[in-house]
């Protein structure tokens, strides 16, 4: 079974934002980064599934140089290869530019199935996924909680839905699936398997590679574009109660005995 | 109608799903910056009931979408109805919820007509004539202004209690109702669903409860919840925690308070180590008194707390239940 598993760069989850001089994007430089979260459950749900029933994983990641550190670490939990979409022409895209790039270097592998996160945790759309599927006219389904192994060209797995309901369902192969956090515990790369990443492959991909024309992805490609981003204003402000640990513990029980009363 | 505004309803169990009237609030707020008409389309199994409903709030005209296929909800039927509704009538703008089911559906209709699609939008303006949608990005650290680059739809989805329900104004008389024709014929569906279920161990239902102390992240390994569940035994409450703690298995999903877990509103909610991702703000932020544990002080949960402490939670959740201890007397 041959599984592709797109993943994407973000920053760290506690990393401090800097908004870059143009207005309209974080400044990266320096930050600490990460794979994002649910990516990195549908790396770990890939890598489970093929130690299964046998196969491959792929990793696929559109992002410049420095997005490098994810694909090692993808590489260094397991996955057997890597894609790396890396060219000038790629950057600013919107999560539709994005997909029409993934779905075309990810169709070119014809996999059985494509992983996806949930949603990044930075420009958040939660629309990569589904748009690569209908891009490649394959069947998809989302916020996916358990997979069961493949039998007779389908694959069986449960959703979440909302309300706190749950659905199991069928589809065919090839398909794409996007991963709910929390769907198996993540495992750590081994010190064996960060050696083993040097030497694994890691292809890297422009446009022209994959029969797109620059003017379909990037900037060029978008059909949203993010004019401003900045940081909100805070509707109420909570008073911060200053001090030591001590000092402001005893302050809150104070506040909250008499001003809230609800001590 | 060529040029207008579609706020599409989304149905469960044959009812008006509640976030589908703040769509229409929404839709009207945009349909006024705009000028432009708004009607409702209301899409699934058991819509030309549910559209009566639809038909008393401030619309053009309330469209049907049904189709025997359309049940139980699959994406394929649902993206080709809509699609061919879409392509029949050229709408300038289609509005959605931003529900589970929404995400599962409409980025394959964005693919299929080629369209931009903002989603999890909190707010909507025009600037000039022009319409920003602001968007959350970052874990709700920061806003972005978002705008449609290029031609065809514009698919909009809105974040639940971006708008109030309420505020979909009713109209003076009833909307006019019609069945929008759509030929699902040819169109395969590929999902097939077996079963849909509730999982049985929700044991705790922690919309009872009076206090919450709610942990998150910032606790960083299972072995420290300890200092959490003394907190809320010296206030007599209940545990809880965000979805990345039940995520990694340090608590049952059954505590888990959010967007996709419980809802709550107790007299008081203490957040430990939450940085205050939108996702579990929508599950608590309309608690009596919130205070706010937090190292970082431009985490997201200050912005919803009444009291915030910046600081190690390892030094002051101690100290918070020593004195709490003291107090109570316990």
């Amino acid at each position: 079974m041959k599984i592709v598993v797109c993943i994407k760069q973000v920053p760290e989850r506690d990393a401090r934002l800097r908004i870059a001089p143009d207005g309209r994007s974080v400044d990266s430089a320096g930050a600490a980064t990460e794979i994002n979260e649910s990516d990195q459950y549908a790396l770990e749900a890939g890598l489970r599934l093929a130690e299964g029933v046998g196969g491959e994983v792929v990793a696929l990641l559109l992002g410049p140089d420095g997005a490098e550190e994810a694909i090692r670490r993808a590489l260094a939990m397991g996955a057997t290869r890597a894609i790396h979409l890396n060219d000038a022409a790629f950057q600013e895209g919107d999560a539709s530019a994005n997909a029409r790039a993934l779905a075309a270097a990810a169709g070119a592998e014809s996999p059985d199935l494509i992983l996806t996160g949930l949603q990044s945790d930075d420009a958040g759309w939660s629309q990569t996924g589904v748009l690569l599927a209908e891009r490649l006219g394959w069947p998809s389904a989302t916020l996916i909680m358990e997979i069961e192994p493949p039998a007779d060209g389908r694959i069986k797995v449960k959703r979440e839905l909302e309300s706190g309901w749950f659905q199991w369902i069928t589809l065919p192969l090839p398909a794409v699936l996007t991963i709910q956090s929390g769907i198996y515990p993540v495992r750590y790369a081994t010190l064996k398997g960060i050696m083993g990443a040097k030497k694994k492959e890691m292809k890297k991909m422009a446009p022209a590679d994959l029969g797109l024309d620059p003017g379909q992805v990037g900037a060029a490609g978008r059909r949203v574009e993010v004019r401003r981003l900045y940081v909100p204003e805070k509707s109420a402000e909570a008073e911060i109660l200053q001090g030591d640990a001590a000092t402001a513990a005893a302050t809150l029980v104070d506040r909250l005995q008499k001003e809230a009363k609800v001590l | 109608m060529a040029g207008a505004i579609w706020a599409v309803t989304q149905l469960e169990q044959g009812e008006p799903k509640g976030v589908s009237y703040e769509t229409i609030a929404a839709g009207q707020k945009l349909a006024a910056a705009l000028g432009k008409p708004l009607e409702s389309v209301v899409l699934g199994a058991g819509a030309r009931t549910a559209a009566a409903k639809v038909a008393a709030r401030k619309v053009e005209r309330v469209r049907v979408v049904d189709d025997p296929k359309l049940d139980p909800y699959t994406p394929d039927p649902y993206t080709a109805a809509l699609r061919l509704a879409v392509e029949a009538e050229t709408p300038d703008y289609v509005l959605f919820p931003h529900t589970y089911q929404v995400r599962d559906w409409v980025p394959r209709l964005a693919a299929a007509l080629d369209a931009g699609f903002v989603s999890d939008v909190i707010d909507v303006r025009a600037d000039g004539g022009e319409p920003v949608f602001v968007r959350q990005p970052f874990q709700g650290k920061l806003n972005a202004d978002c705008v449609f680059a290029g031609a065809g739809p514009r698919l909009v989805s809105f974040q639940a209690g971006a708008f109030l329900a309420d505020d979909a104004q009713k109209g003076e008389s009833p909307a006019e109702i019609v069945d929008q024709a759509i030929d699902l014929s040819g169109v395969e569906v590929r999902t097939q669903v077996l079963d849909t279920f509730q999982e049985v161990e929700n044991k705790v239902d922690l919309s009872r409860a009076d206090v919450i102390v709610a942990v998150g992240r910032g606790i960083g390994k299972q072995e420290n919840l300890g200092l959490v569940e003394e907190l809320a035994a010296a206030l007599g409450g209940q545990l809880a925690a965000s979805r990345p703690v039940c995520d990694n298995e340090w608590l049952p999903m059954d505590r888990q308070i959010g967007s996709s877990g419980q809802t709550v509103a107790p007299r008081l909610y203490l957040a430990v180590g939450i940085s205050g991702a939108i996702q579990h703000l929508v599950g608590m932020k309309n608690s009596g008194t919130i205070v706010a544990i937090n190292k970082d002080a431009n985490a997201p949960i200050f912005s919803v707390a009444d009291y915030g402490i910046v600081g190690d939670l390892f030094e002051v959740v101690p100290a918070l239940t020593a004195k709490v201890k003291e107090t109570r007397g316990v």
